[in-house]
């Protein structure tokens, strides 16, 4: 009985729930699905990572390669991200040329990327004005159940601290690069930015780490990004239900604190790894 | 009917409305007090005479030309059942539209349907074309002024009024309104807020840069200040517009 009046009203059969302060899959409002991350999967990749919230999968593949360092700015390397919504993980998406949400998303991890500083691209220069390193970061989403922003960020963040670039010499005589595979170093990562997400509904009511059905009953979302010092790197909130300024306060301070449990896991997860 | 633009006979429902707006705020806050000054702007409305609402919106010399044509037919895979169907599409002034373009036609998109009154127009379809003419900072916030003038020109039902204002957060702190290119590109953060003309509440937010918790609430008081101004400006332009027919 339940499942047709959910199919009828929606809306309807959710606020029974919101009443209650809970939600259909019995988490708080102001609780985040079991996160869980897997990192240096792909080993053909130079990082990679795999995250799981919830039912949403997003994994995200790293690879490094050379180019000639933009004329504009010749002691700086490239950081290309890309976010691919593939119809695998949804029915809503169709094959093709990148869709909107696609489009949005992959805009939304190049200004994380650019706001945060998450690395220096001066870092990735080998040569200035000859060459540099452009790390590709394909982002791809397996399984879409809401949330899509959080997912990318996170494994874009765990691919970035497991991308080991190999040192590379320029021969003074040839002037070509000489690799170096077996001498291999880590990215300086300079700041850790962390998404949370909340979704509006009723004007009222903020819901965080909202699914794939509380998203599409939504009246507006929210997406925070923070990093350690509780700076703010981007505050993404296209439009919906109007907030106030306290609704807001209030999404910062969870913001933090999903910070901190996002940034234990990972440390967490790297400490376990075994080294190459 | 037509409806042409200013130097013609048919000069009703063309109209030209010119606001200089300063305000220099009681700063007790010492050296960190926000200088609000808005550049100087003005809005032409039903300047053009096919879409069903047009206007231009500058801001100092950025300058955005919006049409809107609605509620129309729908295509029968986009339309919704019960609400209208709102389209934003956004064009620049150079190159073809990117990734970039298609990210603010979402901001712009979301920030209409919270305000217009689709379920009174339901199975059809509202599309606001925004044309950038100049880009002198600001692009974002005086799109969303314009996309408002023309829904209104349009006479599409809205539940309120929507402004977009433009903080520039410099590396020692001062709050600037309505940052030009230079000062965007100095800037250390540049926030890009729609707030509603009801109660004020931000409705869109789009940022550039690092800043903190406590910056955040300031600018949006500041630009929830300015945007009282926009308001009246919106008011004043189109009272003169009406009390002339």
């Amino acid at each position: 009985m339940a499942a047709g009046f959910k199919t009828v009203e929606p809306l309807e059969y959710y606020r029974r729930f919101l009443k209650e302060n809970c939600r259909p899959d019995g988490r708080e409002l102001g609780e985040f699905r079991t996160t869980t991350v897997n990192i240096g999967s792909i080993s053909t990749a130079d990082g990679s990572a795999l995250v799981k919230l919830g039912n949403t999968t997003v994994i995200c593949g790293i690879k490094a390669e050379f180019a000639a360092p933009p004329t504009d700015a010749p002691d700086k390397g490239y950081v290309v991200p890309n976010v691919d919504l593939p119809p695998l993980c949804s029915s809503r998406f169709r094959s093709g040329p990148p869709g909107e949400e696609a489009q949005v998303a992959s805009q939304f991890i190049a200004d994380v990327i650019e706001n945060s500083q998450i690395i220096q691209k001066e870092d990735l220069c080998i040569s200035p004005g000859k060459l540099s390193w452009v790390l590709y970061c394909d982002i791809i989403c397996l399984d879409y159940d809401g949330n899509i922003l959080d997912a990318c960020t996170f494994a874009l963040l765990a691919a970035l601290k497991n991308v080991q670039l190999p040192e590379v010499t320029i021969n003074e005589e040839t002037g070509l690069a000489e690799v170096n595979l077996k001498k291999k170093s880590y990215l300086n990562i300079r700041t850790h930015p962390v998404a949370t997400s909340f979704a509006v509904f009723d004007d009222t009511l903020l819901i965080v780490d909202p699914t794939g059905e509380e998203e599409h009953l939504a009246t507006g979302t929210l997406t925070v990004v923070m990093d350690e010092e509780g700076k703010l790197c981007c505050l993404h909130k296209p439009g919906g239900s109007g907030l106030t300024g306290a609704k807001l306060q209030d999404c910062m301070s969870r913001a933090v604190t999903r910070h901190k449990e996002v940034k234990k896991l990972m440390d967490e997860v790297i400490k376990s790894m075994k080294p190459k | 009917s037509p409806r042409l633009h200013v130097g013609s006979g048919a000069v009703e429902g063309a109209m030209q409305a010119d606001a200089k707006i300063r305000t220099e705020s009681a700063t007790e806050s010492g050296p960190r007090g926000p200088s609000c000054s808005l550049r100087h702007f003005a809005c032409e409305q039903n300047l053009l005479s096919r879409p069903d609402g047009s206007a231009s919106f500058l801001q100092g010399d950025t300058s955005v030309l919006a049409g809107v044509y609605g509620p129309a037919e729908v295509k029968v895979s986009k339309e919704i059942f019960n609400k209208a169907t709102l389209e934003v599409i956004l064009r620049p002034k150079i190159g073809l539209p990117g990734v970039a373009e298609k990210s603010r036609e979402r901001l712009i998109r979301n920030t209409c349907e919270a305000v217009v009154l689709g379920t009174l127009h339901p199975r059809t379809s509202i599309t606001v074309v925004l044309q950038v003419v100049s880009d002198a900072g600001s692009l974002l916030a005086c799109c969303l002024n314009a996309a408002c003038m023309a829904l209104v020109d349009a006479g599409v039902p809205m539940r309120a009024l929507f402004c977009g204002v433009t903080c520039a957060l410099n590396a020692d702190g001062t709050l600037v309104l309505d940052p030009t290119a230079k000062q965007e590109k100095e800037a250390r953060a540049v926030l890009t807020l729609a707030l509603d003309s009801v109660e004020r509440k931000l409705l869109m937010s789009t940022t550039k840069g690092l800043y903190s918790d406590a910056e955040l609430q300031q600018c949006l008081a500041a630009a929830q200040a300015a945007s009282q101004h926009v308001f009246r400006f919106y008011r004043e332009s189109l009272q003169r517009r009406y009390s002339k027919s």
